[in-house]
């Protein structure tokens, strides 16, 4: 059966060339990056090379750029590192749950939490977060592209307001990163997320940038790793992956691939609209990154078509799925006031720089007859059936 | 039997789990369902509630279960999430029917509205011909009568038809019991044989949603966080003469057939023979007060008659565990029936089910009013 992999914003397949930079990390320059010997200084090589491609991924200082286990682990240090009792954070209600979850941790540890609505598009409104600074606030946290939607966040004007109040900004950019250039000055964040996964290199690295003169807690105590503000021996071989990834990042944003994957998106997109009825593109009326299409299917259960795509071979998601693996009702989708059906059933969509014009033809030709199944059997029409 | 495409519902257990490794093996290509219908989370820690997860349902272990079974065997797996359709069609209910006096039958309910309704549609949306689980029951067409049937199964000691007794026609039509014709040590058997590790799983016996089986700590914690007060269903304790000899703290805590926890001491043994839930009054008695000549159900469905043209002979079970009773069925309404026993039948208890049975033929059933 054929095998078409739409789910990129989950994760992503290690490039040969990533992997190929890491091998020898995992083999022969297995050192500890912090041992004198020649082992060790082979591996801390590795490492600051890595750091020199990232922070040139970012517009950043290589001093600036800390390694971690992921982007959960980055979105974790810069909200729990800034934030203290009777403090001020402003997120949005869109966040992925490494923000939102520790944002509601910080809440129990005695921070106050706003959390700004978006309006039908998906977009944060920087009046809200303007409007939501008070003396204590600390702290302002906002995605840069939507997890869900790929939607695109004001970022820049949300970084002029944290300037002039004089707040931290952190920008979780895991869903940005090779997709839109990151310009840290540009955007004038404090700190920002990025994960190795979804940018072609393995799980479990990650990176956050921590512009210099920050003040961040650590979160984990041991050696004095990454300047002491992450203890722990560093994953070389990861670490040596993202490296290489953010580096064939940051030609992807000028040779063209990422147009490419844009076209067909956008032919993907127009697909759907037109041979299926009912259907529609969430966030459609804002900028989005090029990669990612938030459809809707009315009358039927988003749950069953992931399945029955499955089936044929096309991996595709819903927003979000709870531990058990089910499908959870996405509070993205809520949040953009969708109604309660209509969210439950939109799928995510999301290409890859491996996809092809067949693998998008191979999709227009599945879906809509498994559609036309599922919405055929949906309970509605069962019921007038029995 | 030619190849199928079968959706096995597999709730991590040795019986589902054996289901889907057997039409496997017979070269069906088998998809694995597990149903998400409750999380334990939500109540966890409140008050008589477990700190942790511990309850059974849908814990993370069965559905873990549940997945290496479906890997074991090479087949695809998914998890599909009925929480709000389990909370609405089966929870609440069950609250409700608690709380009026009633005493409910969950499992009957779930079967109903979501295993055979929700799961059966997803199944049948991704492709599948059937749904099989891992009940024990038979089914099959009555080519003389033309229509679906459901039988007890070979092992009576397993037998679940009680709570299938609400299947409609296209339900069944589309449904598989392959354990039907074995008994649960031929299963654990196969289990072993197909390298299933969880062959000795225990049974599951108590509520899934409910922790221990403490069912009014779990009404108290549910009401408490949907944030709607306990009603107050306190009230009398009254003879069936109607004397009032002492009260209670709510309707909720007994069931019928009660003798224990009635808060009085008498020279005799007393037992709660009626709930009166709008009146709030529990009505205590004799131990042959317990018994009754009839019952009237209601909602009743029918599986191997279309309707009862006349008065029927039957048997009935009033229970899950009660041995079918000889008894005359006549139709009253068109889903209501009066069963008259041959013998009176001790504690009938409304909110529970009675199955008629024409030998191991499940006629139909319904709710006791």
């Amino acid at each position: 059966m054929r095998q078409v992999y739409f789910d990129n914003n989950a994760t992503t397949p290690v490039l040969p060339e990533v992997f190929e930079a890491m091998r020898p990390y995992l083999l022969e320059q297995y050192g500890n990056a912090s041992s004198i010997h020649s082992h060790g200084q082979a591996a801390r090589a590795g490492v600051e090379r890595a750091r020199r491609s990232v922070a040139k991924l970012l517009g950043c200082r290589a001093s600036e750029v800390v390694f971690t286990s992921g982007g959960t682990e980055a979105d974790n240090l810069a909200l729990f590192g800034i934030l203290a009792q009777g403090d001020h954070l402003i997120t949005s209600s869109i966040e992925h749950h490494a923000v939102l979850h520790a944002a509601k941790r910080l809440e129990e540890l005695g921070s106050s939490v706003t959390y700004v609505p978006v309006d039908s598009c998906g977009l944060v409104d920087p009046d809200d977060v303007r409007r939501a600074l008070r003396p204590a606030t600390k702290l302002i946290s906002i995605m840069m592209a939507n997890n869900e939607t790929g939607v695109l966040q004001p970022v820049v004007e949300i970084g002029k307001i944290a300037q002039e109040a004089e707040v931290y900004f952190h920008v979780d950019a895991v869903q940005a990163a090779a997709k839109v250039p990151l310009d840290v000055t540009r955007i004038a964040c404090d700190l920002l997320s990025i994960s190795g996964h979804k940018i072609h290199a393995p799980k479990a690295v990650g990176a956050i940038y921590v512009r210099k003169g920050t003040f961040l807690r650590p979160m984990l105590f041991g050696g004095s790793h990454e300047r002491s503000l992450r203890a722990g021996t560093e994953n070389v071989p990861g670490i040596v992956a993202l490296g290489r990834a953010a580096e064939i990042a940051a030609e992807g944003l000028q040779n063209g691939s990422l147009e490419k994957i844009g076209e067909l998106r956008d032919r993907f997109e127009r697909g759907i609209l037109t041979h299926v009825d009912g259907t529609g593109v969430n966030g459609a009326g804002a900028a989005r990154v090029a990669n990612t299409a938030n459809i809707y299917f009315d009358c039927l259960d988003a749950e069953a078509l992931v399945i029955a795509l499955d089936l044929k071979g096309l991996a595709v998601s819903t927003g979000a799925a709870c531990s058990s693996g089910a499908t959870e009702r996405s509070h993205v989708l809520s949040a953009m006031g969708l109604a309660p059906d209509r969210a439950r059933s939109s799928i995510r969509f999301s290409l890859g720089k491996h996809n092809t014009d067949d693998d998008v033809d191979y999709a227009l030709s599945v879906i809509p007859e498994t559609v036309a199944r599922l919405r055929e059997l949906s309970p509605v029409t069962r019921a007038s059936l029995e | 039997m030619s190849s199928q495409t079968i959706a096995v519902a597999m709730s991590g257990g040795v019986d589902s789990s054996t289901v889907a490794a057997i039409l496997s093996a017979q070269g069906h290509n088998v998809i694995g369902l597990t149903m998400q219908l409750w999380n334990q989370r939500r109540l966890a820690g409140r008050d008589g509630m477990p700190p942790a997860v511990e309850g059974r349902c849908c814990s993370l272990d069965d559905v873990y279960d549940a997945r290496r079974v479906a890997e074991t065997i090479g087949i695809p797996f998914y998890v599909v999430n009925h929480e709000r359709r389990f909370e609405n069609e089966v929870v609440r209910p069950f609250v409700r029917e608690y709380l009026t006096g009633r005493t409910p039958i969950p499992c009957s309910l779930c079967n109903n509205h979501v295993k055979f309704d929700q799961l059966l549609t997803i199944a049948q949306q991704i492709g599948a011909e059937k749904l099989a689980t891992g009940h024990y029951a038979r089914v099959g067409f009555d080519q003389d009568v033309g229509r679906w049937l459901l039988k007890r199964p070979r092992d009576h000691c397993k037998d679940q038809t009680y709570f299938l007794f609400g299947l409609t026609q296209a339900q069944l039509s589309q449904t598989l019991f392959p354990l039907g014709d074995m008994t649960k040590p031929e299963v654990r058997e196969l289990a072993r044989s197909y390298g299933l590790d969880l062959a000795e799983k225990p049974d599951s016996q108590e509520i899934c949603f409910v922790p221990g089986g403490d069912y009014k700590r779990f009404l108290q914690a549910y009401l408490e966080e949907q944030s709607e007060a306990m009603p107050d269903t306190s009230g009398e304790l009254v003879t069936t003469a109607g004397e009032v000899i002492g009260q209670h703290n709510g309707i909720h805590s007994f069931t019928v057939g009660q003798r224990k926890g009635l808060g009085i001491t008498t020279g005799f043994p007393l037992y709660v023979v009626e709930i009166k839930g709008d009146a709030r009054q529990v009505v205590v008695g004799s131990g042959e007060q317990l018994y009754s000549k009839t019952l009237r159900a209601r909602g009743v469905n029918f599986i191997a008659v279309k309707e009862f043209a006349e008065p029927v002979p039957v048997s009935v079970k009033i229970r899950h565990r009660h041995e079918p009773a000889s008894a005359t069925v006549e139709q009253t309404g068109p889903d209501e029936v009066l069963v008259t026993f041959d013998v009176p039948q001790r504690a009938v208890t409304p909110g529970q089910a009675s199955v008629f049975y024409a030998g191991d033929t499940v006629v139909g059933g319904g709710w006791i009013a």
